[in-house]
Order: C-alpha cells, then sequence, then structure tokens
C-alpha cells in the first residue's frame, strides 16, 4: 500500500466512468439536486451532539445482530423438551421459545455473541435515548422552532422501551415471565377493562399460548418500523430546522457554524458508527449478559430473590415497591358497589408514569407560556442561565433516581447491610421531598454560576501575581477576559416575567381569558422573577475604571 | 489592572449591550503547518484501517478455531475472540476514520444563513387559494355540502370497525374472564410436592418446615393449561406451632394440625411469594416485598400488598394425605375490577 501527502493525481478513466454514472443516475433522479442540498450542509460541533448519534447507531446494531437473531429464534409456546449442547438442561421440559434461546446460544458458532451484543445494544440504545433528551431539555433545543421534533423524540423514547420489553421478554425464562406476570397485574387494576386487555393480550388467561408469538411480531415488525419512520421524521426536521449552536463568538440565531457534512461528518459521523458497534461488541465479547440458562425455563411457581427488569423499566418497579398498600390504617384498595380499585397499582404503574411522561411531552409548551417568546432560537442556553429549568430537570431526573434505587431496594439494602423496610420507608419520604430539595439547590447553584459569570467578565481571571504599588498597597493582577471568553458569559438573554392586559378595560369590563394569562403571569414570575441580569458594556467601564484607583 | 484594548470597544450598536466578537480566530494544527506531522499522521490513519483489517481476520480464525460445546465455559473462547475480532474490525475503521476527519480534514468552522421557516405571506396567500380552487373543483361549496362530507367522514370512522370487531374481538378467545376466579382445587384434591408432584402426608410435615405445592394431577395437564392451572394453583404449606397460630374467625377448621396453606400469587401483582421467614412466619414476595404473616391469616405487614394471601382450606384423607375441602373462597392473585361479582 503506498501513501502519498499530495492528492494522487486524478485518473482520467476513472474520472469517465465516475461522471458518466453520475450522468446517468441525475438524468433519471435529479440526484444532484440532493447533492446540492446535503453535502457541504453545516454541523456545529460538541460532544454533547454525539448522543443522539449513539441512539441511532446503536439502533442500527439492534437491527443487523436482530436480523441474525431471527434466523435462530423460535416464537412458539409449544411444549419441548430440551436435547441440545447444553447438557446440564437435557430432558427440561421448557417452551420452543426458550430451546431455540439456549439453541442459538450453545449450539451455533457466535450466537451467544450476538444474542450479547443485541442486549448490550438495547441497554444502549435506550440510555443514550435519555441522555440525549436530558440533553435537549438542560440547553433549551426543544423551543421554537423544534416543539415538532421534541414530541417525535418523546415518542421514540416510549418506543425505545417497547422494544425494550418486549424482546426481553421473548426468550420465555423465569425472569422475562415473572416480568410479565407483572405487568398482567398491573393491567388488571384497570378499572372496567383491566381483565379484557389482559385476556386478549394474552389471548386467554395467563400465561397462555399466544403471547410470545405476538410479542415477537411486535418487536421484530410493528416497533422497529415505527422507530424507523419516526427517526426519518427526527432526521428530516433536524436538517430542515438545521442544527442548535452553543453560544460562542459569531454564532447567532441566524445562522449556523460548523463543518460540512462531506467530507468532515461523513468520517466523523460514519466512524462513530464504527465506534459504537465496536464497543457494543466487546460489551458483547467480555461482559455476560441476561444469562437465561441460569434462570431455567418459565415456571409460574419458582421466582429468586434479586429479581430486577432491565434499567429502563426500574423506576415503574420501584414505584410499584414504594407504594404502601395501606397508609396510616387507610386502605390503598377500594370496593365501590361491589367492584374492586386497586390505588396501589394504579397509582404507582399507571398514573405517575402517566403524568410523568404527560409532563415531559408538554413541557415545550409549559416554558413558552411563562417565557411568552415567539421567535425562534437556535443558540442554545447554558443550563445556568435557566435556573428554574435546570432545576425542574434536575428534580425529574433525582425523582427518577430514587424510584430506580427503589426498585433495586434488595440489591443495596444487601450491598449497604440496611433493612430493607427501612430502606423503603426512605424512599416513601425521599420521593417527594428530594426533587423539591434537588429543585431548590440547583436553583441556587444556577444563580450562583451567573454570579461566578459577572465577577468573572468584570474583573477577570485572577493570574495569582501580587503587585506592590508606590504607596505600598498590594494588589493582584486580574487578567481581562478575550472577547471570546466574554461573549459566551454575556450574549444570554435575561428573560423578564410577562406583563398582562388588566383584568377590567376602561370602561369596567371585565375582559374574557383573563384568568389563563393571570396563570400564565404567575408562571412567568417563578421562572423569571429572580434573574441575573449579564454584564453591560456600561457596568465594565464603571469596573474597570474602578480598577484603576 | 490593565485593559484589554484589543478592538478597544465595548459598546455595542445601542450601547446597552455587547457586539458579537464574531469567529474565533482559526488556530491551525499541526499536521497544517508541518508536513511531517500530516505525514504521520497519515501513517497513523493507515495503522488503525490496518488493525480493523486484523481484526476481521482475527473475527474469521476465531469462528472455524473454536467451536461451541456443552458446557458455559468451553463457548467463553469462541464469544471472547470472535467479539474481540469484530471490535478491532470496527473500531479500526472508526477511530481511522474520526482520526482522519481531525487531523487532516477541514477544521475551519464555515458559516451559513438560517432563514426563517414560516413561508412568506405571498406563498401561504398562494396555498390558501389553491386549496379554495381545489375545494371548489371538488365541488364542495354548491349546496352539496353537508351530505358529500358527512357521508364520506362518516364512512372513514366507521370502516375500522370492519376490521377491529372481528380480529380485535378474536384475540381474547371466549372471553370468559371469570376463569380467573377459580382454580383447579377441589374436594379431596391432594396437595403434592412442586415439581414431581407427589403427595404429601400429614406426617411428612414437621413444624416449622414449608413446602411448595401443586395439585395433584396438575402434572398430567398438556403443557399449556398446565401452565394456566399452575399460575393460579400454586400454594405454600407451612406447620407452625399450634400455639403460634392465630386462627380466623370463621376458619376453625381450615387448618390441621398447625398445617396451613396459602396462596402463593400474590395479591399485589401476582409474583410467587416464595420466601419464608421461618422465625417470624413472614412470607415475603422477592418482587416488590409485601410481607405477609403466616401465622395471622397472612395478613399483609409490609409492602404494597392489600389484601391477605387467599386460604387453602385443608383436611387429612383416610390415608394421612393432606387435601383440600374445596376450592379457595375468593379469586387468588392481583385484584382486578370485577373480582368479586
Amino acid at each position: 500500500m503506498t501513501t502519498t501527502v499530495t492528492p494522487p493525481p486524478a485518473n482520467p478513466r476513472l474520472a469517465k466512468v465516475a461522471g458518466g454514472t453520475a450522468n446517468w443516475v441525475d438524468d433519471r433522479t435529479n440526484i444532484g439536486g440532493f447533492v446540492k442540498f446535503f453535502s457541504r450542509k453545516l454541523f456545529p460541533d460538541h460532544w454533547s451532539f454525539m448522543l443522539g448519534e449513539v441512539a441511532l447507531y446503536s439502533f442500527i446494531v439492534l437491527l443487523l445482530s436482530g436480523v441474525i437473531l431471527t434466523a435462530f429464534f423460535v416464537p412458539s409456546m409449544e411444549e419441548t423438551h430440551y436435547e441440545g449442547a447444553f447438557a446440564s438442561m437435557h430432558g427440561v421440559a421448557m417452551t420452543k421459545a426458550f430451546e431455540s434461546t439456549l439453541y442459538m446460544s450453545f449450539d451455533v458458532p457466535g450466537g451467544l455473541l450476538m444474542r450479547q451484543i443485541h442486549h448490550w445494544a438495547a441497554l444502549i440504545f435506550t440510555a443514550s435515548i435519555v441522555t440525549h433528551m436530558a440533553r435537549i431539555f438542560f440547553t433549551g433545543a426543544f423551543r421554537k422552532p423544534r416543539e415538532i421534533n421534541w414530541l417525535v423524540g418523546f415518542t421514540l423514547m416510549l418506543l425505545s422501551l417497547a422494544a425494550g420489553f418486549t424482546g426481553y421478554s421473548l426468550p420465555d425464562d423465569v425472569l422475562s415471565g415473572n416480568g410479565l406476570r407483572i405487568i398482567d397485574g398491573v393491567i388488571k387494576s384497570i378499572p372496567f377493562f383491566g381483565s379484557y386487555i389482559s385476556y386478549g393480550l394474552f389471548g386467554g388467561e395467563f400465561p397462555g399460548v399466544h403471547l410470545i408469538p405476538r410479542m415477537f411480531t411486535a418487536h421484530i415488525l410493528l416497533i422497529p418500523a415505527l422507530i424507523l419512520g419516526l427517526v426519518a421524521v427526527h432526521l428530516f426536521l433536524v436538517f430542515l430546522h438545521k442544527h442548535t449552536q452553543y453560544p460562542g463568538g459569531g454564532r447567532t440565531d441566524k445562522n449556523v457554524v460548523g463543518l460540512p457534512l462531506f467530507p468532515v461528518y461523513t468520517a466523523k459521523a460514519g466512524g462513530f458508527f464504527f465506534v459504537v458497534f465496536g464497543v457494543i461488541a466487546l460489551l458483547g465479547a467480555l461482559f455476560q449478559i441476561n444469562p437465561v440458562w441460569n434462570y431455567g425455563p418459565y415456571d409460574p411457581s419458582p421466582v429468586s430473590a434479586g429479581t430486577q427488569p432491565d434499567w429502563y423499566m426500574l423506576f415503574i418497579d420501584g414505584a410499584l415497591r414504594a407504594q404502601p398498600g395501606w397508609l396510616f390504617g387507610l386502605p390503598f384498595e377500594w370496593e365501590i358497589g361491589g367492584y374492586t380499585l386497586s390505588w396501589n397499582i394504579l397509582i404507582p404503574a399507571v398514573i405517575l408514569p402517566g403524568l410523568f411522561f404527560t409532563f415531559l411531552a408538554l413541557y415545550p409548551w409549559i416554558e413558552a407560556w411563562a417565557t411568552g417568546d415567539r421567535g425562534e432560537r437556535h443558540v442554545l442556553d447554558r443550563p445556568r442561565n435557566v435556573p428554574v429549568r435546570t432545576g425542574i430537570g434536575v428534580a425529574l431526573i433525582t425523582f427518577y433516581v430514587i424510584l430506580v434505587l427503589e426498585g433495586s431496594n434488595d440489591i443495596v439494602a444487601n450491598l449497604f447491610h440496611l433493612s430493607i423496610n427501612d430502606l423503603t420507608l426512605l424512599f416513601r419520604v425521599l420521593i417527594f421531598v428530594g426533587p423539591v430539595v434537588a429543585f431548590i439547590v440547583t436553583r441556587r447553584l444556577c444563580l450562583g454560576l451567573q454570579r461566578k459569570d459577572r465577577e468573572l467578565v468584570l474583573h477577570g481571571h485572577e493570574s495569582g501575581r501580587i503587585v506592590r504599588h508606590e504607596n505600598g498597597e498590594y494588589i493582584e493582577v486580574h487578567t481581562p477576559l478575550t472577547e471570546q471568553e466574554r461573549w459566551v458569559r454575556v450574549s444570554y438573554e435575561s428573560i423578564k416575567p410577562i406583563e398582562i392586559e388588566p383584568e377590567y378595560n376602561d370602561r369596567g369590563v371585565r375582559r374574557k381569558g383573563y384568568k389563563w394569562d393571570r396563570f400564565k403571569q404567575r408562571l412567568s414570575r417563578w421562572y423569571y422573577e429572580e434573574r441575573i441580569d449579564p454584564v453591560t458594556p456600561e457596568e465594565l467601564r464603571a469596573a474597570q475604571e474602578h480598577g484603576h484607583h | 489592572m490593565t485593559i484589554d484594548s484589543h478592538k478597544g470597544q465595548e459598546t455595542g450598536a445601542n450601547g446597552e449591550s455587547f457586539e458579537n466578537p464574531g469567529l474565533p480566530d482559526h488556530r491551525p494544527r499541526r499536521a497544517d503547518v508541518d508536513p511531517k506531522a500530516a505525514k504521520r499522521a497519515e501513517r497513523q490513519v493507515v495503522a488503525l484501517f490496518t488493525l480493523s483489517v486484523l481484526g476481521t481476520i482475527l473475527a474469521v480464525v476465531a469462528y472455524f478455531v473454536f467451536r461451541p460445546g456443552e458446557t458455559v465455559e468451553s463457548i467463553r473462547y469462541a464469544n471472547l475472540f470472535l467479539g474481540l475480532g469484530i471490535f478491532l474490525a470496527m473500531m479500526g475503521i472508526g477511530l481511522g476514520a474520526i482520526h482522519w476527519a481531525k487531523t487532516l480534514m477541514r477544521d475551519h468552522e464555515m458559516v451559513e444563513e438560517r432563514h426563517e421557516l414560516r413561508s412568506s405571506d405571498e406563498t401561504r396567500a398562494a396555498a390558501v387559494e389553491m386549496l379554495k380552487a381545489g375545494a371548489k373543483d371538488s365541488g364542495v361549496g354548491i349546496g352539496r355540502r353537508g351530505l358529500l362530507k358527512g357521508s364520506v367522514i362518516g364512512a372513514m370512522l366507521l370502516a375500522p370497525l370492519a376490521l377491529l370487531v372481528p380480529y380485535v374481538g378474536n384475540l381474547g378467545g371466549d372471553w370468559n374472564v371469570s376463569k380467573f376466579k377459580h382454580t383447579m382445587w377441589k374436594k379431596g384434591t391432594r396437595l403434592a410436592r412442586d415439581p414431581d408432584g407427589t403427595p404429601i402426608k400429614a406426617s411428612d410435615v414437621t413444624i416449622g418446615s414449608v413446602f411448595h405445592v401443586i395439585p395433584e394431577g396438575l402434572n398430567d395437564l398438556p403443557h399449556h393449561e398446565l401452565m394456566v392451572e399452575k399460575s393460579k394453583a400454586v400454594v405454600l404449606l407451612v406447620r407452625l406451632n399450634p400455639a403460634d397460630l392465630k386462627v380466623q374467625p370463621g376458619r376453625e377448621d381450615w387448618s390441621f394440625d398447625g398445617i396451613v396453606a396459602y396462596s402463593k400469587i400474590c395479591t399485589h401483582v401476582g409474583c410467587p411469594v416464595a420466601l419464608y421467614e421461618q422465625q417470624t412466619h413472614h412470607l415475603l414476595c422477592p418482587c416488590h416485598q409485601s410481607t405477609f404473616d403466616v401465622a395471622d391469616g397472612a395478613k399483609v405487614v409490609f409492602g404494597p400488598a392489600k389484601r391477605p394471601l387467599p386460604q387453602l382450606p385443608i383436611t387429612v384423607d383416610d390415608e394421612g394425605y393432606i387435601v383440600a375441602q374445596d376450592d379457595f373462597n375468593e379469586p387468588i392473585g392481583p385484584s382486578f375490577w370485577e373480582r368479586l361479582k
């Protein structure tokens, strides 16, 4: 292989073939227009923009490894007796789904690796979606014009949970079977329809023979097709809106500063796909995941301690664990006219996730009511510059993490030698107190960081150099910020609470919509009453003159 | 204190805010200015791509050399080396491409203008005109609107029923949800060990011991019926010191000499309540930690469950085997809307 620093001399024959092919295709497809539109499109650079890429690439790895797994998996709940390579399971009664999972693990060379790659990729897929969503939230990338894309991404997040859960349940092992039984119990708690939804889903009584074939279709066809379609919409909107950018010199809401798709991002993002694939392959090679042969085939009777669902379902499991059946002598299951209403299941597993997800979906509009802003926003916020939003985000994460910890309370209790009952009681309190404390602390921290920014802009960096004046006074020399450093700290907009029209006009008539406006005003005050304004040139001049004394 | 006098003025156009300083100066990388560094970067990229080729070879070789075997250990090497091969094959390409981009491709940022997404007023007006023209061409708006629109919307709303009614109707089989309320226990069914199905004699049950129980005859059922029935019928059998046992009113004859049997399916969301603690007579569900007191009617002492575990009334037959007196007198497992109907 020879390498040269200068570009190789144009190969006239190759150029002719390439030109001819391009001409042939363009005559029939107008591909020139696409190339013109896409090839030199600019993308800003930042590590946090790669979180969404991780989600996309792990999805591609899921599709590739999933196709390989379908070549061996038998989605059937018919009974069979194991006779494959794994000696210690010989003769055990199991479903064909479980048998084929063992078969692809022990009899197919590389089959176990593909299972592990698929499972690791699924965990990384859901994790990267959640962190990507957090990045969008904290930087305000959901603001106009990206509200629709926030909803598309939100739906993708829900679909990733559905994809994960249906896939987790397919091998029909003891753990996943118990997971399904829990879902069945949750569904049955739904008033009026619960029993019928359960019956329809399982094709009769739990577990029946229909569920795995049905989940298989959902897992390999319906859900991936929806994800693929929505990913296309998601990316189309990214191209249409052009990517957001962090604040910095030369960047405004009216431009995009970055490097072209071809060749820079073709190489960087394309290369990153292979990096993600490589890391997932390494996880599959080194770290065992979901060893179903240790759990055994599903049997409704046994269960082991320390049973946890995959991480993305832990928060619901945690809520189920934290909810008391009785509280101070009051039951959380009611009998009304002979019908049973199970608040102890509905609250943690239906109402709470419902409220959590509804709030997330609607968040761009909630903030827009408070801000009263109608313009397009393409420059991202530094999280400190919107203290209330950042506080809400950290409160939501705290809430989520407490539920995840409660979902592993047996493991936590075991690890730290605590009483599991005390731990659950503690989490019951923390679920309410934790997010409030997190909000208050985060908001204060943001305001503090904004003050620190002002301080830096006004007085510069501490240089550590002490100078003695002729009059004997000692001072430390401060180095002023560069224009670029300063711009990042002063270029944010300090939003003031919205003003609303008075309730009565000058003729004393009460106007319509006043209550709604009043609500928005209250919200707006909560968001923006306490704020730190960026340094103005006036203030900087004053500070510098003061420094000259 | 010194003032950075670079470009002097701090005031913006209106004097109230700073002016955008524009793009930072581009700093050339070493490979941009030093041909040796560029050459070195190029060699590093080539090395990374070569690493990928070696990884591919490793993966193919590992496939032929390490065959899976009969134990977990035997497939460990197959899994490890094939996985490492794929890792290197992918990582080499990925790092090579990224290193190429970072060292040799353009890193001088460019600027592109954004355009407001909203279409112009003229375009909007033209679009509205076109839709109006289309509506006119369709004939809507000259007296036929109501019936035409009503019929097309009505037809489209009803059409899904042609699929939904029969095929959603099929999903639930016989839709007989009252099956949730009954198990295969009936008068005289012997309590048998799970999973082998051998019946249990009262004399086998010593104080403090615990048995996982299925109804005798369960194992003779076809597999899918077995799974359905087992999901409802599993029972936990415990013998307590009769002095510790608080007999529940109305259930005086449901136990036998300190032996009690309770449904093993949690009244919370249906996990098997499998962990019995002998000292406290507590029964713990490992899924969500509902805790039941076996000595006191399996009442809830902690956790998310609200109801006690249903008790299976038992007695002993002529041969000394423990048998059920009847089915459970209430539905087992998690609550559902029509549970008590």
